[in-house]
């Protein structure tokens, strides 16, 4: 027992570090799904509603792409059960994995980990602290999940079904995470390594569920097990039970790498690097690029794969809505099945813009952890001007997300225009849809820039403050009912959308442009005249 | 003789610390110069200054006959800059890091650099994150001693380094001298400033209190005498800058501010000397008579 002391000040510490983003993951994942039983009513009042909407999607394979299998979406239950079931595992999933490198393999790697392994904790005590603290929170999220479910009304053994099977998931993925923690010596890279298995997993589960001569392939995917757990319609409670046992199994393995290697060290050995630098890390673009490149090809593929899945999923659309009254009214207000079709496409591409953003301002943010790590200085103590070196980064920052856009919008077009018919045209569509996004995306990267140039210490807080607001006003300002001057505080708000029947004007891109023009340039010239460090 | 560093009257404020306080530092051209300071002096702050890093709050600072802040770009070709903290990016190696950094400044010597990692006895293939703190320091010294420039300033640069590497390195200060290279060393080790530097300027709080070659501060400092003299001593007690005497028989010892000594030797040798040792006074001790009026300062 040695082994795990002080595993409980390390949980604690953890529990401390994690404050604020705890809660605020544990209360979306929990409260969104029981909270939309009553969007189900209103949605699909009648039997007949609901049988129609069984009949469409239940046998669309488009659509169990991104949402797994329907089973029963005649209840509001079963409904969920299908539109939440597959996300909410892969958010848990996510969220764990994070949380458990962040608290074994980067503690490790900042060195922290050595000044408290210095003091009396055990050899296994931060893989036991970060794994007690990510399965409880996986159990809080499934417990607070099937009780807000009960609370709105539904059955209370479905309810349970799908709570603790998310949980479930989110065990197997801490198990998942114990180990890649313990291959390399880099945080970055454990986090890769968990966010690799996570995005096999849900290929696995997208192909498997989209694909009826061969449903077995879902279950190789913890992603697919609360909806094979069918909530509500069958209730296999024992699909936890497999859960639970993969994760003790996973996790016996993590276990048993901990004391086949040194604390800092991974499984597998740092590799030497080359004795002289290539001919390509001779410039302050060079550095760059080297530093970016990593994360900029990861989105790229993230990017490339999303698009097509979203893109291939375009066509069963209008099965997928049912024909309530209420939906037929929506549709016909949008233009018909094309119409339907095309405003799908143009959220999804606003998606990949907001995504876009994102990325920006990741890519920003590296001008200030280069500084704060004072490898800013040891460049700018040579020949590198300070806005040569800011230039480099914001580079990747205002013409990364282009590069982005780009790969999203034709990987959209590619996979539905290869369902649809008609490739050449899909694909000039959606590029140029995807591309409009860019200026709004630059006025992000623009507004990082500036809190960077004015203000060093808020850089992180401010960057993601901006874009959070603008995806927050984007996706649930029209649903709350905000004013459209609130609305417009987002830049995507005035994105133009490149829709049949609405007619396309350049005049607010013009201005989001200028808008990032001028914000990067005052960021810039701030940055002239700052401190450094 | 030309000044490759002029400072006076630097002022630098972060809120309501005064990290500088009417700093004076001249550095002659070809010349190595100890720059030497307690913990928290403001000796990283006024090389950050130079190097442009920071922005002065007043006070002016020439540096290769250029302004620092204004002319940033163009003098940073014709230096290389050690830091005391060296922070290599964790995924290149030591021999990238060389070649980048020296590529950045402007040129890199091939054999110079060849020369350096094997005296320095460094592995180049290393990751950033793999070394220990003494041989990341040598991949910074490398880079800046690889380098063709005309000044180098090295803050705090053995710190972490060897015994064996410590020597090595004061060979190569020793050779960049001799090429005519102007050096301004912040330090610690106070055996090192003595052996390498031809002046010093000690910094205290923001400002300079001391400045000038190793002799004259000397003359500034107590010489400690200890004779076996053949009667009993007379009036040595008496006698202006005699510090702390001991008397035991026909021993004496005790302190005498250097400036003093030609007298207190005079009134031994009427007593007649039998032997006589006498120390003269480190940097050390200097050193120490500053941290202490410090301390006493801020008691």
């Amino acid at each position: 027992m040695t082994g795990v002391v002080g595993t409980w000040q390390l949980a604690r510490l953890a529990r401390r570090r994690d404050r604020v983003m705890l809660p605020i993951w544990i209360v979306l994942l929990s409260v969104i799904p029981g909270s939309t039983a009553k969007t189900y009513e209103s949605l699909y009042p009648t039997v007949a509603a609901r049988a129609s909407l069984n009949a469409g999607t239940g046998s669309n394979p488009s659509v169990a792409v991104l949402y797994g299998p329907a089973y029963d979406l005649t209840t509001p239950g079963g409904w969920i059960a299908w539109r939440y079931g597959a996300l909410e595992a892969l958010f848990i999933a996510l969220f764990v994995v994070f949380t458990v490198t962040r608290h074994t393999r980067a503690e490790e790697d900042s060195g922290r980990l050595e000044l408290l392994g210095s003091t009396v904790v055990g050899r296994y005590a931060s893989l036991t602290a970060s794994v007690v603290v990510a399965a409880a929170s996986s159990f809080v999220i499934g417990l607070v999940m099937a009780l807000v479910m009960v609370g709105a009304g539904l059955p209370v053994a479905g309810s349970f079904t799908l709570g603790l099977t998310v949980a479930g998931t989110g065990l197997v993925f801490t198990a998942i995470a114990g180990v890649t923690a313990q291959l390399t010596e880099y945080s970055r890279s454990a986090n890769g390594f968990g966010t690799a298995i996570l995005g096999v997993a849900f290929l696995l589960r997208a192909f498997g569920d989209s694909t009826p001569s061969a449903n077995w392939v879902s279950w190789l995917s913890p992603l697919a097990w609360p909806q094979a757990s069918k909530p509500f319609v069958a209730d296999r409670l024992w699909v936890f039970a497999l859960e639970v046992g993969v994760a003790v199994a996973v996790g016996a393995i993590a276990y048993r790498l901990v004391p086949r290697r040194d604390i800092g060290a991974g499984m597998f050995a740092t590799k030497l690097g080359p004795p002289t630098a290539p001919r390509s890390l001779s410039s302050a673009f060079g550095i760059a690029w080297r530093l970016q490149r990593g994360s900029l090809v990861g989105w790229a593929v993230g990017f490339v794969v999303m698009g097509v899945l979203f893109g291939s999923m375009a066509n069963g659309v209008s099965g997928l809505v049912g024909d309530s009254d209420q939906v037929k009214q929506m549709l016909e207000r949008m233009g018909g099945a094309n119409g339907l079709i095309d405003a799908y496409l143009a959220a999804i591409v606003g998606l990949f813009g907001m995504l876009g953003g994102v990325y920006a301002v990741q890519a920003a943010l590296r001008m200030r952890s280069e500084e704060t790590a004072s490898h800013a200085e040891s460049v700018l103590a040579t020949g590198v001007s300070r806005v040569r070196w800011a230039a480099s980064h914001l580079v990747f920052a205002l013409l990364g997300p282009a590069v982005l856009l780009a790969a999203a919008g034709l990987a959209t077009g590619l996979g539905h225009g290869l369902r649809a018919g008609d490739l050449g045209h899909h694909l000039t569509h959606t590029l140029g849809a995807a591309m409009v996004q860019l200026p709004a995306v630059w006025v992000i990267a623009g507004l990082a820039a500036l809190v960077y140039g004015l203000w060093p210490p808020l850089t992180v807080a401010g960057s993601w403050t901006v874009a959070g607001i603008t995806v927050l006003l984007s996706l649930y300002g029209p649903v709350i009912g905000l004013t459209q001057a609130v609305l417009d505080v987002s830049p995507f708000t005035h994105v133009p959308k490149l829709q049949a029947g609405t007619v396309f004007t350049a005049t607010p891109l013009i201005w989001l442009t200028a808008i990032a023009v001028v914000a990067t340039a005052a960021g810039l010239v701030s940055f002239r005249r700052r401190d450094i460090g | 003789m030309t000044t490759a560093i002029s400072v006076s009257g630097l002022v630098k404020t972060f809120g309501r610390t005064r990290a500088l306080d009417g700093l004076d530092l001249t550095v002659r051209t070809g010349e190595v110069h100890g720059f030497l300071g307690p913990n928290g002096a403001g000796k990283s702050t006024t090389i950050r200054v130079l190097l442009g890093l920071l922005r002065a709050d007043s006070g002016t600072a020439t540096l290769l006959g250029g302004d620092p802040w204004r002319d940033a770009t163009d003098l940073h070709r014709r230096l290389a800059y050690v830091p005391g903290d060296v922070s290599l990016w964790p995924n290149l190696s030591g021999g990238e890091v060389i070649d980048l950094i020296g590529r950045l400044r402007g040129g890199l010597d091939q054999t110079r650099r060849a020369d350096l990692l094997e005296r320095f006895d460094l592995d180049p293939r290393k990751k950033g994150r793999t070394y220990s703190k003494g041989n990341r320091q040598k991949v910074a010294l490398v880079a800046a001693l690889a380098s063709d420039v005309e000044l180098l300033i090295l803050d705090e640069p053995t710190s972490g380094l060897d015994p064996l590497m410590e020597s090595v390195f004061q060979d190569c200060v020793r050779e960049e001298r001799d090429r005519g290279r102007t050096i301004l060393l912040s330090s610690h080790i106070l055996a090192e400033v003595e052996t390498l530097c031809d002046r010093v300027s000690i910094i205290r709080a923001g400002r300079t209190v001391e400045t000038g070659t190793l002799a004259d501060l000397r003359h500034l400092t107590r010489t400690s005498i200890s004779a076996e003299l053949a009667g009993p001593p007379n009036g040595i007690k008496d006698l202006t800058g005699v510090h702390d005497v001991v008397v035991e028989g026909n021993r004496v010892r005790f302190d005498v501010d250097t400036r003093e000594l030609d007298a207190a030797l005079r009134a031994l040798s009427q007593s007649g000397v039998r032997s006589l040792t006498s120390q003269p006074p480190t940097l050390e001790e200097l050193f120490l008579r500053h941290y202490q009026d410090e301390q006493a300062v801020t008691r």
